[in-house]
Parts: C-alpha cells; structure tokens; sequence
C-alpha cells in the first residue's frame, strides 16, 4: 500500500444505519481506501448491519476480525460487543476491556488507535449519535495531522454527538450526509491501487 | 522522530525490563491495547511518558502489582455467548458422556464465571461427577477471587438471562447464595475445579484434556504468541479433543489451522484431527 493512500474511519449511534446507507450507497465501484466502521449497537446484535449495508453497497461490506488484515477498497464494521483496534501492521484486533464512553465498541478506542497508525493519511468522520463518544478519538485524528469531517448537527437525526465533537476539535469539514460520499472521493485520491486488493 | 515512534521505543524497553526483572512476558501481546492500557497507567500515577515508569518496574513491587493488574483484563460474565453453551450441550456434552472420566482445562478464567457456568451445565448434564476442571490464569488476585466465587450483585440479571438463554434447565439461584449486594456459589459446584497459576506466554503444556476453552484470550495476543498458545493447547489435548475459543476468534490467521476441523463456526469451537 503506497504512503498517499488514504484510510477512513466512522464513528455513528443513534440514527447510524440511515446515515451509513446514505454514504455506502454514494461510493463508487473503485473507491480506494478501507473505510472502518464503529456503530453502536447492542452486544447480542447479529450481523443484520453487514448483511444490510453489503446488499446496498458496490464495495464489499464485512465485519472486522481479529488479527485481519486491512485490506483496500473495503469496508469494515466493528462487531458488536468489542472494541476495534488497529495495529501499526495494519491488522485489527478486538478486544473486550471494559466499556468507554458506556459503549463497546467505543469510537475513541477506534479512532485513537488509527491515528497512531495512519497519521495524516487518515480521515476521521463522526456521524449522528446521542452521546458524545468520538469526540477524544477525532481530536486525536486531527492532532496527528490526519482530516476530520462532522456531520453538520442540523441535518443530523441526532446532533449530540457531531456537537461533541466540534466542541473539542476544529472539523475541516462540516457537511450534510449526501456531500460526505462524493467529498471522501474526491479527497482520497485516485482509485484502487491493483497491490491494494486481495 | 516523531513522538509515536520514540513512544514505540519506550514499550518496547518496558516490555523488556517487565521480562527481565519479573518474568512476566508481554513483549507478544497486540500492540494497540497494551498501550492503551500502559497509558492507563501512565496517567493513573501522574506521569506523562511510559519511560518513567521505568525505575519503578526495577524497584518499585506495589506499582509492578498495579501494572500487571492494568494488563489484566478479567471483564467476564456468567454464560456469557449464551449459545456457545447451547452449541457445547449440543456437540460435546453427548461426547462426554461415553467416558469414564474427562478433563476440563478453561485458560485464562479470569474471575470464574466461566467455570462456574461449565460446573452447572455438566452437572445439569449429570457429568460433573466425573469431570475434573482445571482453571487457570496468570493473574493471582482474579485467581483468589474465583476461588471465592462471591460476586457483586450488579450483573445478576445479566447472568440469570445468559442461563436461560444458554438452555438452563432450573433457575441460576439454584446455584448460589444471595447475599448483602453480592451472590455465593455453592460449594459442591467447586469440588471437581482446581485453581493454579499458569502464564500462557511462558508456561508449558498441560497434559490430556478432554476440552479446552480459552475464550477472549488470545485476542489480547499478535499472531506469534497466539501460534505459540495453540500449539500449547494442540499438545495438551487428547486424541479427537475439543478447543473452544471466544465468539470471535478463529485459528485462520494462525499457524495451526490444519490440526483442527471447525465444529461450530458460529461459536468458534474446533475439534483436534
Ligand atoms: C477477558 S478475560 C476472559 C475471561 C473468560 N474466559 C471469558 O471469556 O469471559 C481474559 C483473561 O485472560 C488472562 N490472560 C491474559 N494473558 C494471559 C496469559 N499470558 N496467561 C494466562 N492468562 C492470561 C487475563 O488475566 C484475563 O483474566
């Protein structure tokens, strides 16, 4: 994976599978990076999101395993129940610490452990929600260099969490959810870089 | 350098030092939640980088306690995974049934209340007579808690839905004692299970089991160590043995995917070849 390719982290709760369909639905065939998904959900939830979002989606939806590697031009959803972590060799783990925020998995812990690794090739967006998780993991996202998007909180189904996240950090956009998709494509440069697929 | 790489180089030397001065060995453990849990502490004891908690790693044996208690994460519930425990009635409980005698190895028990729900399912199954449970873990005060088998009160609606959601076949009060804020288990269910200290990363193999569980472990773990454990847990099984690992584990990404066959995808449990 060449050092420009970019990588997209989601943080969504209240209202999420709306506003996931909205943006899924928006990428294109070729779009390039791994996009990474928290939604909160209930523990015992199935995987009805992924089946959900993949029949929607012109790029393959799964849920995120331990110890898989990231790979281009997919989307991963965080299972339910346990946080998702990446690694500095692009692999994910899960792990089941306490909650943070009240959530497992917590977008903080998502996004906080992306930054580490992708640095300014990272892009962090946080998405409607009715608490304030998130908010810690963006700033971390733009500290490292890396691009932040909000959901602007008056298009927001609930506005809790994108008003959260502003509150700590400057966003570098702030955006209703149909300009979200075509903006991410237009930032993330190019199209899949054949090394990238597997 | 950047502030990330130098942090790098300070786990790094911790890692070593935690070896070398107590043995205890995390230098395989998934990179992204040790740090988060080294941070933990680092903010914990007023300090702002990981490299001071350097000279009280050498000296310091109250804090090397809070740290290792930090890189423990004991969160575990009672029949937690409902359906693994109907999947385990279903698929190796009427294997169990044909010897005489069978052997239990839970890795990583944490606090033991997943032992505890293994003893009430084989004895609603009328196997705990000739079982015996070994339970296991490196971290000695969720060991003592086990032993004890007293827990908070909060989690118990948690624990009663897991029981009859994983086909309990009486009420969970059945099995303990209620007490002030807190619940017993009652002691005929500790009889078969033996507590010991046993450190995957560094200990050997634990011979003949039957079945083995070690469920949400090994997620703590990078690829390496987690090929090391289950080659530890390859050798410690019998012939035609069970391993049970947590719902959202499998051996795919390990090197030792071709000594088992997969019983249950959905709950993870696999059979030695
Ligand atoms: C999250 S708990 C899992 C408890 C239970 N098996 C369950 O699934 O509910 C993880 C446990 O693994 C233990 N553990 C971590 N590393 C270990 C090692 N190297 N050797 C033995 N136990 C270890 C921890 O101390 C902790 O109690």
């Amino acid at each position: 994976m060449n050092s420009q390719q970019k990588t997209v982290v989601i943080g969504v709760s209240a209202g999420g599978m709306e506003a996931l369909t909205v943006i899924v639905k928006s990428l294109p065939k070729d779009f390039a990076p791994a996009m990474i998904i928290v939604q909160h959900q209930k523990e015992d939830s199935d995987n009805f999101l992924v089946h959900y979002l993949n029949e929607r989606s012109k790029i393959p939806v799964v849920e995120a395993e331990d110890k898989q590697k990231i790979g281009a031009g997919r989307i991963y959803i965080a299972p339910p129940g346990y946080h998702l972590l990446v690694e500095g060799d692009e692999q994910f783990s899960l792990s089941i610490d306490a909650k943070v925020s009240f959530a497992r998995p917590s977008i903080d812990v998502l996004f906080e452990s992306a930054a580490d690794v992708y640095a300014e090739n990272l892009i962090g967006i946080i998405l409607t929600g009715a608490n304030s998780d998130g908010a810690r993991g963006l700033k971390k996202i733009k500290d490292a260099g890396g691009t932040v998007i909000v959901q602007d909180p008056e298009t927001a189904h609930t506005k809790a969490m994108p008003l959260a996240a502003l509150a700590l950090t400057k966003a570098d956009y702030i955006l209703p959810l149909e300009k979200i998709g075509p903006l991410l494509y237009n930032i993330s440069g190019g199209t899949k870089d054949s090394k990238g697929i597997t | 350098m950047k502030p990330i790489e130098i942090e790098e180089i300070e786990i790094d030397l911790i890692l070593d030092a935690m070896f070398k001065r107590h043995g205890y060995d995390f230098r395989d453990y998934a990179r992204a939640s040790l740090k988060r849990r080294l941070m933990h502490r680092v903010i914990s004891e007023n300090l702002s980088h990981i490299s001071e908690m350097f000279p009280k790693i050498m000296r310091d044996e109250a804090f090397f306690k809070r740290l290792l208690l930090d890189l423990s994460i004991t969160v575990t519930e009672m029949f937690r995974d409902a359906g693994f425990y109907q999947a385990f009635r279903e698929t190796i409980v009427p294997k169990l049934r044909v010897f005489p005698f069978f052997k239990i190895w839970h890795a990583g028990c944490a606090t033991g209340e997943e032992v505890y729900s293994m003893a009430i399912l084989l004895h609603e199954e009328g196997l705990l007579k000739k079982a015996q449970i070994y339970a296991t873990d490196f971290n000695s005060r969720a060991l003592e808690s086990a032993k004890e088998g007293l827990y908070a009160a909060d989690n118990l609606a948690l624990h009663e839905k897991n029981y009859s959601d994983a086909g309990g076949k009486t009420a969970l009060k059945d099995y303990y004692r209620a007490m002030y804020q807190s619940f017993k288990i009652h002691d005929f269910l500790k009889e078969k299970i033996t507590f010991a200290d046993h450190n995957l990363a560094t200990d050997g193999v634990f011979g003949e089991m039957h079945v083995i569980l070690c469920r949400n472990v090994m997620i703590y773990f990078n690829q390496k160590l987690q090929t090391r454990v289950l080659t530890l847990f390859l050798n410690s099984l019998d012939h035609r043995g069970y391993l049970c690992l947590g719902k959202k584990e499998s051996l795919f990404t390990t090197g030792v995917v071709d000594a088992f066959e997969r019983v249950s995808r959905e709950y993870s449990i696999y059979r030695k070849k």
